[in-house]
């Protein structure tokens, strides 16, 4: 047998290998562009939220019927991918379905097993198809959608539904190869799903089905290899990244807001109180809040690249439900969107940060911003723990204590506050007041 | 026959007295004119419980929660700066309030600045009094057989996960309660949070306040219970906007409880 093959699937194998790695070194280093931010306290705690909510799909089940769609295509893609291992071996060894004599019946089982997680995750994606396109689901079809985030789903779909099509006619072709005594094909027990595709080819010489089925062999394997490249310039990353970005939940009670020891010093110092140990003091005091994604933590900008843009989080938010602009979920993919844009801009030799430009206002407006009520819906939506309103606040900051940017009013409670120590306009002298009238009641 | 009586820590630390538990009343509580009515009846439970308790009185601040959700850290930090200075001059321990974000920035974000107390929501507080068998309710009170719907504030529901104890709090008056749709971890917000309580909302469709409260309608309920002022705001005016404020009205925990009390 030719060895050309083999040196064939090698050498697709390492190109592949070659771009994955660089994608991923490009992510890392997007990714990193946020602050430094270290969170490992609890890891207990973190390695339980990424089994549950991960590993587990917890959350995912806050829907019933979008969870148990994407459970087959997850179940499907985590179990198919042991056939792929097989696959790669077969490639480079120049062997065929190398496992089964080592496994004998368990083998077809196996098989048999892929078969029904194949055509699971076939129907799946058929049923997400329809539901973006035909049932049009009023999340998938919101303004942040429109274009290539569409089309991406779309793609995504599309290329798993023929891979798994690929399968199915690789054991249908190979299974009537094998009961038609060619040894170089191995007769397995009854193949359920793939049998039905079998009548479909019958009538085919010898020629024509080694054809098919080598095609769609190779058709598979790579398509898996271009598929894991696609992933990463798409909003399919969460199938990697959704298990780091659990790790990394916030623990923390939702409603707390991260302090600012930097302003801490600066108001201990106006309220006469002793600065503790001076060695807490940043070195160097940078921006107050979030102007661009080198403002925000790198966890911010991971839960960007792991967002997949399902928009749970903009169907559970009170602004966009009442038709306010703001949406979390346009939140999460403008952070993505320039994270790659400043990457590829440093990637060329550009200006990088400094191409005059900024996440807030190139991408997100204050309108948006103002809007959010903080209510953490769009947090407790998350399926896998993105955090849009730690942006947000961030951001807020930023146009509060950089720009002096707040809309008037919030300017005049800010005001309230500062000469009378209440939200609203009120002496302070009156605050007891209110016991004026029950201190003279009696007690029944 | 006495009087109820509102001690201040000020008062109590004169007479070498130490509170077990200081009220925090709040700026709704102190100023609004609605709310200052939930304030009167928490204090009325408080005192005809016996409850140790005290108040700041006029040395209370804002919390700072309105201004750190607008973005102003600095004020934020003024304020808790000197409300921490003030409660652990008194030495305080525990706190209870009535409103949720109080509770929630002097339980989560007070500690970073240096004040660590127990902080517990009236609601809190008032099933532990209830289960405690220190609150008798009548059961045969005005609100007996009724069905009241609970709506979920977001600072004590997502942002502290306290979903039980207003429920319980409402089930010990004998009345019927009826779910909204969107409850518990999925509750609608009011609209006020997050500082929108201090400006207008951005153009949209319609106000926050609205979606929810027709919700809350929908649940056929003759009354809405809530544990936040600001929600009591949003609720009560949603149900003006609805013509519907003869029928169904907005009341805090604090007083169905004092109402049932008959005080």
């Amino acid at each position: 047998m030719s060895i050309l093959p083999q040196l064939a699937f090698v050498l697709i194998l390492g190109v592949a290998g070659f771009f994955l790695s660089k994608r991923i070194q490009f992510l890392r280093r997007n990714i990193l562009l946020g602050k430094a931010e270290t969170r490992n306290d609890q890891p207990k705690n973190r390695w339980k939220a990424m089994l549950l909510i991960a590993l587990g799909q917890q959350k995912m089940f806050k829907r019933l019927v979008p969870a148990f769609l994407h459970l087959l295509i997850y179940v499907g893609f985590l179990v198919i991918n042991l056939e792929v291992l097989e696959f790669v071996l077969d490639g480079i060894l120049g062997t065929h379905r190398l496992f089964a004599p080592f496994l004998g019946g368990v083998y077809t089982v196996a098989i048999n097993v892929f078969e029904f997680l194949a055509v699971a995750v076939l129907v799946s994606c058929v049923a997400f198809l329809v539901r973006r396109n035909v049932m049009r689901v009023e999340r998938f079809t919101k303004l942040e959608l429109k274009g290539w985030p569409a089309m991406d789903a779309n793609v995504i779909l599309v290329i798993e539904i023929i891979l798994m099509f690929a399968i199915l006619t690789m054991n249908a072709t190979d299974q009537i190869l094998a009961s038609r005594g060619d040894t170089r094909y191995l007769a397995l027990d009854p193949l359920f799903f793939s049998s039905f595709f079998q009548p479909l080819f019958e009538g085919f010489s010898r020629g024509a089905l080694v054809a098919i089925e080598r095609f769609t062999w190779w058709f598979h394997i790579v398509g898996i290899l271009v598929f894991s490249v696609y992933v990463t310039y798409s909003k399919h990353l969460h199938i990697f990244l959704a298990f780091p970005n659990t790790w990394y939940s916030n623990l923390k009670p939702k409603g707390e807001m991260e302090n600012m020891p930097v302003v801490t010093n600066e108001v201990n110092i106006m309220l006469g109180i002793p600065i503790e140990s001076p060695s807490n003091a940043p070195v160097e005091i940078g921006r107050f809040g979030a102007k661009d994604i080198n403002d925000l933590n790198w966890i911010n900008v991971l839960n960007a690249y792991s967002c997949t843009e399902c928009g749970r989080c903009t169907s559970e938010c009170p602004a966009n439900l009442t038709g306010k602009k703001l949406s979390p979920r346009k939140i999460m993919m403008d952070v993505r969107d320039r994270a790659e844009e400043v990457g590829k801009s440093i990637d060329v030799g550009g200006l990088g940060l400094a191409d005059g430009k900024s996440l807030l206002g190139d991408y997100i407006t204050k309108e948006e911003i103002n809007a959010c009520t903080s209510c953490n819906a769009c947090v407790e939506a998350c399926p896998i723990n993105i955090d849009p309103l730690s942006i947000i606040l961030q951001m807020r900051r930023y146009v509060a204590m950089e720009e002096s940017g707040t809309p008037a009013q919030w300017n005049a409670m800010f005001q309230n506050m500062e000469t009378s120590f209440s939200p609203w306009k009120f002496s302070p002298s009156d605050r007891f007041n209110w016991a004026d009238q029950v201190k003279e009641e009696e007690m029944k | 026959m006495s009087t109820y009586t509102v001690p201040t820590m000020a008062e109590m630390a004169a007479n070498a007295q130490l509170p077990e538990v200081l009220f925090w009343v709040g700026c709704a509580g102190s100023f609004d004119e609605r709310y200052k009515a939930v304030t009167q009846a928490f204090v009325k439970i408080l005192n005809k419980v016996g409850v140790s308790f005290a108040v700041l009185g006029p040395e209370e601040a804002c919390s700072g929660d309105p201004a750190r959700r607008a973005g102003n850290e600095f004020l934020f930090q003024m304020q808790a700066g000197a409300n921490i200075q003030v409660m652990n001059g008194y030495k305080v321990k525990k706190v209870v309030t009535a409103c949720p974000h109080c509770f929630n920035t002097i339980k989560n974000e007070y500690p970073a600045l240096g004040g660590n107390y127990e902080v517990v929501h009236h609601s809190e507080f008032l099933q532990q009094l209830i289960n405690e068998g220190k609150v008798r309710l009548q059961g045969g009170g005005e609100f007996k057989g009724k069905k009241i719907t609970f709506h979920d504030s977001c600072y004590l529901g997502r942002a502290n996960e306290v979903y039980e104890a207003p429920r319980e709090v409402i089930k010990a008056l004998d009345v019927e309660l009826v779910e909204m749709k969107r409850c518990r971890t999925k509750g609608l917000c009011c609209g006020a949070g997050g500082a929108q309580m201090f400006k207008e909302p951005e153009a949209g469709q319609k106000d926050i306040n609205i979606e929810r409260t027709e919700e809350a309608l929908a649940t056929g309920a003759q009354a809405i219970a809530v544990g936040c002022p600001f929600c009591l705001t949003m609720m009560t005016d949603g149900v003006k906007n609805k013509n519907k404020e003869a029928e169904v009205k907005v009341y805090d925990l604090a007083e169905m409880i004092a109402k049932d009390m008959g005080i």
